[in-house]
C-alpha cells in the first residue's frame, strides 16, 4: 500500500506545490485585553444556551451550593482530587474511584474543573488533569456545573492548541472539548439541545 | 479497470435520471430549500466573524498540500505514535480488507453487536452490510444515521443524512419503530425519545466503531467533531474502539488543529464550535477504551493522489458548506448523485474513486458557476476538477469503438476539424446561415433539429446572424 503511494506521490506531473506549510498570516491570539477575552467567553458560553456565572476563589462553595439548589440537584459525581473546599453542606458528594458506570449515570449530575476556557468560541476543554476526572463522570449525568478559572481562559482556537501542546507527551491525555450542552441539528438544521450529553450546562468563571 | 464496489450504490440510476424524479418531488423540494438556506444563513455569518477566514483557508490549504506530497513520510510517523501510544494499526487496501480487519477484530471480543459514530468512511466501505453478513449487528447511533438506519433509507447528506425528511415524517417513523404513540413533532421530544432509545446500548455494548476528522501524525491522536454526544460515548463506554479513516485525514503536526478546528465547525454547522470534539491518544489508562485499533484506509484514495489535477480532491474534510450552496443540489437532493458523497465534492470524488467509467454522469451534474470553490474552506477548486474529469470521460469514450458512430462524438470530431482552419470555419458559417432559416424565431433557434433538439430542449440556440463579426470586420475595413 505505502508502494503504491509513493508512486502516486512521485510519478507523473507533481502539480504545482506550494512551499510545506504555511506562513498564511492567520491570527494566533487576541488582543491580551483580559477583561474583554472573559467578558466574551461568559457571553459566547452563554449563546449556546449553558448559563454562566461569576465567583471568587473563596466562594465556590456557596456559589455551587446556591445553583445547585436552583437545580435542585443532590447526589453529585466529583473527580477523586476536587478540594473540600468547593463542597457545600446539603449536597451528597461522591467521589469517583473507578466506580461502576451505572452508579456514575444514576447521579443528579458531575462538578468539576476544566483544564482550558477558549473565548471566541465559547468552549470548554478538559483533559482529564486537575480536578476533571475521567472521561465518564463528565458525560453519563444529565447535568454538568463546571468551574473555570478566569487565567485558563483563551483568546483564540490557535492558541489554545499551542496551550495544550506545552505539556505534549507521550502518552497523551484524552481531550474533550464542550461548547455549550449536547445539540442537534439533524431535524430541519436547527440546534436542539439536549441528546446524549448532559442535557444541562452550567459554568462559574472564578476571578 | 476498477469495479465500482462500495462507494457509489449499486443500480443507481444515471445522474440525469435520478435527478429529474428528484425534482418532481415538490415535498423533497420543500424540505431541501428550507435547509440548504437556513443553514447557508448560519455558515455565512460565523464566517464573516473572522477577520482572517481567508487566511485560514489558505492555511488549510497549504497544509493539505504538504500532507499529499509526504502523505508515506506522515502515516508512516502516524503508525509509530499511535503504537507508541497503545494502539494498533492495520492497512486496508481496499473496502473489502477493511471490512475484513474490522470483523475480524469485533469476533476477537465475542460482541455480536456495536455501536458506531457517523462515519462517512465506513459508510463508503459499506461496513454495516459486510458486519450483518458476519452475524454482527451494527447500531447507528447519530440521530440523523438512527432515522436512515429504521427508515431503511440511504443518506442524503454528508453531514445531515436525513435532511431530505422533515419533523412530521421523523416523528412517524419514531412513533412505528420505538412503540412510542403518543409522540410530538416537537425537535426537543424527538431528540428525548433517541437519548432513551440509544441509552442501554451506551452502556452495555462492548465494541465501537467510528471514523476520524483528522489524525496527527506528530503525536498520535485522532479526533472526532460532533455534536449530540454519541460520538463521546462511543469513544469513552465501550472496551475496544475501532477506528476506519482514509489515508488522506492525516495532519501532520498538533497545531494544525488550531486552523482544521476554525475551518471545519464554521463551515458545516455554521457554529462558531460544536458542541463535542474527542481527542485521543492510543489508549489511557484507567479512562475510556482499553484496546484501541486505527484502520487505514486507501480504497482508490492512491489512484486520486497519482492525479496532479484530481489530487487536490484529497484535502476534502467533509465539511458539506459547497454540498449546501449548490444550486443543483439543493433542487435534486442526494440521492441523485446515487453515491454516499453528494453534491459538488461527490461529483468529484466519487468518479475518481471508482473509475469515471462508472460514474460518467456525475462530472456533468454541475453549472459550473463555482460557488462551491468559493466557500470551500481548502480552497479545492472543484469546477477546475469537473473540467478535468468531463476531459477524461469524453476521452475514454473515444477509446471505445461505438464511439465511432456516435453522433455526439463525430459531430466534435467535425467541428473540431471546421473549427481548425479559417476557411473551412467561415464555409460552415455561410452554410449555416442559409441551412438554419426553417428553424430561426426572433433570431433564437427553439427546436433545434436532429441532435440539436436535445440541447435545445433546455436552451434556446443563438441563431448565426446575417452578418458574422468576420463579414462586419472585412467591410469596415474596405470602408476605410
Amino acid at each position: 500500500m505505502l508502494a503504491k503511494i509513493r508512486t502516486a506521490i512521485n510519478t507523473g506531473d507533481r502539480g504545482d506545490f506550494h512551499e510545506a506549510h504555511t506562513s498564511a498570516p492567520y491570527i494566533t491570539n487576541d488582543d491580551g485585553n483580559v477583561a474583554v477575552r472573559i467578558e466574551l467567553f461568559a457571553h459566547r458560553v452563554a449563546e449556546y444556551k449553558a448559563w454562566v456565572g461569576h465567583c471568587t476563589a473563596a466562594g465556590i462553595a456557596q456559589a455551587v451550593a446556591e445553583r445547585l439548589v436552583i437545580r435542585g440537584k443532590k447526589r453529585m459525581v466529583i473527580p477523586s482530587d476536587l478540594p473540600d473546599s468547593w463542597l457545600s453542606p446539603g449536597v451528597e458528594y461522591i467521589r469517583d474511584s473507578q466506580l461502576d458506570r451505572t452508579v456514575i449515570a444514576g447521579m443528579d449530575g458531575v462538578l468539576s474543573g476544566a483544564a482550558l476556557g477558549i473565548a471566541q468560541t465559547g468552549t470548554i476543554v478538559l483533559d482529564g488533569g486537575r480536578f476533571q476526572g475521567r472521561r465518564m463522570i463528565s458525560l453519563l449525568p444529565d447535568y454538568h456545573l463546571c468551574i473555570i478559572r478566569a487565567q485558563d481562559i483563551v483568546g483564540v482556537v490557535p492558541e489554545a492548541f499551542a496551550q495544550l501542546a506545552t505539556t505534549m507527551q507521550i502518552p497523551m491525555q484524552p481531550y474533550t472539548f464542550i461548547s455549550g450542552p449536547s445539540a442537534t441539528s439533524d431535524i430541519e438544521l436547527n440546534r436542539v439541545e439536549g441528546v446524549h450529553g448532559p442535557r444541562t450546562l452550567d459554568v462559574f468563571i472564578v476571578e | 479497470m476498477k469495479k465500482p464496489e462500495s462507494v457509489i450504490i449499486e443500480l443507481a440510476p444515471r445522474f440525469e435520471v435520478g435527478a429529474k424524479a428528484a425534482v418532481q418531488n415538490t415535498q423533497l423540494r420543500r424540505n431541501m430549500g428550507k435547509a440548504t438556506q437556513t443553514i447557508r444563513g448560519k455558515r455565512a455569518g460565523v464566517v464573516d466573524e473572522l477577520a482572517d477566514w481567508e487566511s485560514l483557508r489558505v492555511a488549510g490549504q497549504h497544509i493539505k498540500d504538504d500532507v499529499m506530497q509526504h502523505l508515506d513520510t506522515y502515516l508512516i510517523q502516524l503508525e509509530a505514535t499511535v503504537t507508541q501510544s497503545g494502539g494498533h494499526v492495520h492497512w486496508a487496501k481496499d473496502a473489502h480488507e477493511a471490512n475484513e480487519i474490522v470483523t475480524r477484530l469485533i469476533k476477537a471480543t465475542g460482541s455480536t453487536e456495536i455501536i458506531k459514530v457517523k462515519s462517512l468512511t465506513t459508510d463508503e466501505i459499506r461496513l454495516n452490510e459486510a458486519l450483518e453478513l458476519a452475524g454482527i449487528t451494527a447500531i447507528e447511533t447519530d440521530l440523523a444515521e438512527l432515522i436512515i438506519q429504521l427508515a431503511h433509507e440511504k443518506s442524503s447528506h454528508i453531514l445531515v443524512p436525513a435532511i431530505h425528511k422533515n419533523r412530521s415524517e421523523i416523528r412517524a417513523l419514531f412513533q412505528k419503530s420505538m412503540n412510542l404513540p403518543d409522540l410530538t413533532d416537537e425537535p426537543k421530544e424527538l431528540a428525548a425519545a433517541a437519548r432513551q432509545f440509544l441509552r442501554d446500548k451506551f452502556m452495555s455494548v462492548r465494541v465501537a466503531t467510528s471514523g476520524a476528522n483528522f489524525a496527527i501524525a506528530e503525536t498520535g491522536s485522532v479526533c472526532v467533531v460532533e455534536s449530540e454526544g454519541n460520538g463521546r460515548m462511543c469513544l469513552t463506554m465501550p472496551e475496544v474502539l475501532i477506528t476506519v479513516m482514509g489515508i488522506e485525514k492525516i495532519l501532520p503536526r498538533w497545531q494544525d488543529l488550531g486552523v482544521f478546528m476554525q475551518l471545519l465547525p464554521r463551515s458545516s454547522t455554521g457554529e462558531r464550535m460544536n458542541p463535542y470534539t474527542s481527542i485521543w491518544t492510543g489508549v489511557h489508562a484507567d479512562d475510556g477504551p482499553q484496546e484501541f485499533h486505527l484502520v487505514l484506509l486507501d480504497n482508490g484514495r492512491s489512484d486520486v493522489l497519482a492525479d496532479a489535477v484530481g489530487r487536490q480532491t484529497l484535502h476534502c474534510i467533509r465539511c458539506s458548506a459547497c454540498i449546501n450552496v449548490c444550486p443543483v443540489y439543493e433542487r435534486t437532493g442526494g440521492h441523485a448523485y446515487g453515491s454516499v458523497y453528494p453534491g459538488p465534492i461527490g461529483a468529484i470524488l466519487t468518479p475518481q474513486l471508482v473509475g469515471t467509467a462508472h460514474a460518467d454522469s456525475l462530472p456533468y451534474a454541475s453549472s459550473l458557476c463555482g460557488a462551491c470553490y468559493d466557500v470551500c474552506p481548502v480552497r479545492i477548486n472543484i469546477p477546475e476538477v469537473l473540467v478535468h474529469l468531463r476531459g477524461k470521460v469524453v476521452a475514454e469514450k473515444q477509446t471505445q469503438p461505438q464511439s465511432w458512430f456516435d453522433g455526439e462524438n463525430l459531430g466534435m470530431k467535425a467541428m473540431a476539424t471546421t473549427f481548425a482552419h479559417r476557411t473551412t470555419y467561415e464555409l460552415a458559417q455561410h452554410a449555416g446561415q442559409l441551412a438554419q432559416w426553417p428553424f430561426v424565431h426572433d433570431g433564437y433557434i427553439e427546436n433545434g433539429p436532429g441532435p440539436l433538439g436535445k440541447w435545445t430542449a433546455m436552451r434556446d440556440f443563438p441563431a448565426i446572424p446575417a452578418q458574422s463579426f468576420r463579414d462586419w470586420w472585412r467591410e469596415r475595413q474596405r470602408d476605410e
